[in-house]
C-alpha cells in the first residue's frame, strides 16, 4: 500500500478534527472557491487585524464540502496562518504552492509546520487541486480583505 | 451462443499491464472512456502506414483509398444504427459537438420550423451530462426561447409525471438522454418523442451511454437527432456522430463555415454542400473514422446480444454486491432492470476522491465527483459520487475486487 504516503496520520486527524471549522464573525471578507472537477466547495471569511501597523490576521473562518485532502488542508490552513501578519502568512501559503508544484521540493518544516506531510499528495497530481481549494480560497480572500481596508481608508482621505 | 470474456480480454493489450506497484488492472471507467482492441489501434496504423492522405480533395490514389476509408466508415455507422441512408450520419468531434451543431445551426435558422425565438420553449431534464444542458442554456440565451426540464424521481427515474405540462405547443425542441452516464437509467425515449412529434417539436437524444452497448436502431427511436462518441465504444477519440433525419438536415442552416462543407463560393455569398458534407467543414479526423468503423466492425463480430448479457450479469452481481455494503447508497436503479452497467454510488463518511484513491491503490480504476452531471447530483442530493462502469471486457472478479475494495476504503477511514 502506498496510501499511508499520502494519507499521513496528520492528515487524517485534521479530516476527522477539522480546527477553526464553521463561518464567524466578525470578517472582512468572504470567497466561494469550487473545484469543478468534483464539485468541492469551500466558503471561508478572513478577518484581518492592526498588529503594529501591519495587517495581521485575525482569524480565518470556513465551511467547506469536500475529500479528506482538502478538508485537512484547509484545517492545518487555518492553524499556520490565524495570528500570523499577512506577509508571512503569504510567504506559508507561497512554500505551500511550491510543495504542491514541485516534486523535488524539500519542504521546509520552519515555514510549513503541520503542512509538510502534503508531500505526498504532490505525488498524486490529480489531487493537488484537492490540497489547494482552501489556500487560494484563502489567499483571494486575504487580498480583497487588504483591498476592502485600503479602500475604506482611501474614501475617507477623500472626504 | 456463449460469450468468452478471456477472448475478448486478449484484444485489449491495457488490459495485459499492471498498475500502482505491479498489480493487475481493474478498469471499471468505461463509461468514461472505453479501452481500444488491437483490431482498432491495427486499423489506425495501417491507415497511417499506407493510406494516409486527404479525402475527397486529392485527386491520386492515396487520396481515393483515404476517401473509401472514410465514407466506407460512415456507412458502416450508418448500418449500425439503422439509419435509412449514410448521409444521415454527421462526423463530429465527440457527442458534445454534435449537440452543439444542432443547437448553433438551429439558431442560425431565420425562418420555417426550427427558427427560435421568445415564446419558444426548449425542454431537456435534469438527468442530463452538461453537454446537454450548455448548449441549450446557450440557445436560450441567444434567441429569448425558454428552458425547461424534467426532474427525476428520488430512486433516480425520469420523473414524467409533468410530462403534459412541459411538452406543449411551445415546446420546438426536445432533448434527452438515451441512458443516464451517472445512474445508468434508461429512459422512455420513444414515448416522450412521440409526444414531442405531436406538437411538431424535434427530437435530439445523446446516446453516449446507449450505442456503445448496441442499443441503437435510429428507425424504431423515434429521435430526429443522435449524438454519440467512438472513444466509449472501444474507438479512438477525436471522433463523433450525429445521426439526423435527411429531411430535417437538409433544411438545418450549416454550423461550421470552411473547407469542404460548400458548393459554390463568392466573395458576396456561398452555397453549400448537401448533407451531410454541409455539416464537416474542414479536415475530418480521417483515420480516427477508420478506428471508428473498425470499433463497429469489432463489436459487431462479438455479437452485442451476447455482450448486453454478459453486462447484465456483471450490473447484477454488482447491484448485489455493494447493496450489501453498510453505509453504501446506490444512486438510481438498484434493480438491474432498464438500466445499464454504469453504478454510482456514495459512502457514508468517504468522500468519492477518497474512495477512488483507496481503489487506485488497489489497481481499480474508477470515476469520482459530479460525473459532467452537476445538477442531476443536486437533485438527489449529494455533492458527488464514486461510479463503477461496466463493459465487455469486465469480470464478475473484477466486480468482487471493486466490492473489497470499498470495504478497504471503509476500513482505512475507519468508518466500518
Amino acid at each position: 500500500m502506498q496510501l499511508e504516503s499520502m494519507y499521513q496520520e496528520i492528515i487524517l486527524d485534521h479530516y476527522r478534527h477539522p480546527h477553526h471549522k464553521g463561518l464567524r464573525e466578525p470578517f472582512d471578507a468572504e470567497v466561494r472557491h469550487v473545484n469543478p472537477t468534483c464539485g468541492d466547495e469551500i466558503k471561508l471569511r478572513v478577518a484581518l487585524k492592526d498588529a503594529g501597523g501591519e495587517p495581521a490576521v485575525a482569524d480565518v473562518s470556513y465551511d467547506a464540502l469536500g475529500c479528506s485532502i482538502s478538508q485537512a488542508s484547509a484545517s492545518v490552513l487555518t492553524d499556520l496562518v490565524i495570528g500570523k501578519p499577512v506577509t508571512e502568512a503569504m510567504e506559508i501559503s507561497a512554500a505551500f504552492l511550491q510543495l504542491m508544484h514541485d516534486r523535488e521540493a524539500e519542504p521546509d518544516d520552519e515555514v510549513l509546520g503541520d503542512a509538510v506531510v502534503f508531500a505526498g499528495v504532490a505525488k498524486y497530481p490529480m489531487r493537488i487541486k484537492c490540497a489547494l481549494l482552501g489556500w487560494m480560497a484563502w489567499k483571494d480572500a486575504t487580498a480583497r480583505a487588504l483591498g476592502s481596508v485600503n479602500g475604506s481608508s482611501a474614501s475617507k482621505e477623500q472626504t | 451462443m456463449t460469450f468468452d470474456v478471456a477472448r475478448v480480454r486478449k484484444d485489449f493489450p491495457i488490459l495485459d499491464r499492471t498498475v500502482r506497484n505491479d498489480q493487475p488492472l481493474v478498469y471499471l471507467d468505461s463509461a468514461n472512456t472505453s479501452q481500444k482492441p488491437r483490431q482498432v489501434i491495427e486499423a489506425m496504423t495501417d491507415f497511417y502506414e499506407r493510406h494516409n492522405a486527404n479525402i475527397h480533395r486529392a485527386t491520386h490514389e492515396l487520396g481515393e483509398e483515404a476517401t473509401q476509408a472514410y465514407e466506407g466508415a460512415r456507412i458502416k455507422v450508418a448500418r449500425f444504427i439503422g439509419a435509412a441512408d449514410e448521409s444521415e450520419v454527421i462526423f463530429t468531434k465527440n457527442v458534445s459537438e454534435a449537440i452543439n451543431l444542432v443547437a448553433y445551426a438551429i439558431g442560425n435558422a431565420t425562418s420555417g420550423r426550427l427558427r427560435l425565438g421568445e415564446g419558444d420553449e426548449v425542454v431537456i431534464s435534469e438527468m442530463e451530462h452538461h453537454s446537454n444542458i450548455v448548449p441549450w442554456q446557450l440557445l436560450c440565451q441567444r434567441t429569448g426561447a425558454r428552458l425547461r426540464w424534467f426532474g427525476v424521481t428520488p430512486d433516480g427515474r425520469l420523473d414524467t409525471s409533468s410530462a403534459d405540462d412541459l411538452i406543449n405547443e411551445r415546446t420546438k425542441i426536445l432533448a434527452i438522454t438515451h441512458q443516464s452516464n451517472v445512474l445508468g437509467t434508461i429512459n422512455p425515449v420513444s414515448d416522450l418523442a412521440a409526444r414531442a412529434h405531436a406538437v411538431g417539436a424535434v427530437v435530439l437524444v445523446d446516446a453516449a451511454q446507449s450505442v456503445p452497448h448496441g442499443l441503437m436502431d435510429v428507425a424504431s427511436l423515434g429521435a430526429d437527432f443522435v449524438g454519440f462518441t467512438a472513444h466509449k465504444m472501444v474507438g479512438p477519440t477525436g471522433i463523433g456522430v450525429l445521426w439526423g433525419r435527411r429531411e430535417l438536415l437538409e433544411t438545418l442552416p450549416p454550423f461550421l463555415g470552411g473547407g469542404e462543407m460548400i458548393e459554390t463560393v463568392a466573395m458576396e455569398r456561398s452555397t453549400y454542400a448537401p448533407p451531410p458534407h454541409k455539416f464537416e467543414a474542414g479536415t475530418m479526423p480521417i483515420a480516427q473514422a477508420v478506428g471508428l468503423g473498425a470499433a463497429i466492425d469489432y463489436l459487431t463480430e462479438v455479437d452485442l446480444a451476447a455482450v448486453r448479457a454478459h453486462e447484465h450479469a456483471l450490473v447484477s452481481r454488482a447491484l448485489e454486491a455493494l447493496g450489501e455494503i453498510d453505509g453504501l447508497r446506490i444512486l438510481g436503479p438498484t434493480e438491474p432492470v432498464n438500466r445499464g452497467s454504469a453504478i454510482s454510488f456514495e459512502l457514508a463518511d468517504v468522500h468519492p476522491h477518497d474512495v477512488s484513491q483507496v481503489l487506485d491503490d488497489g489497481g481499480i480504476a474508477v470515476r469520482a465527483g459530479h460525473h459532467c452531471a452537476w445538477p442531476l447530483h443536486r437533485a438527489l442530493g449529494v455533492q458527488s459520487s464514486t461510479r463503477a462502469s461496466f463493459y465487455l471486457y469486465n469480470t464478475l472478479d473484477e466486480v468482487d475486487a471493486l466490492a473489497a475494495g470499498i470495504r478497504t476504503a471503509q476500513k482505512f477511514f475507519r468508518v466500518d
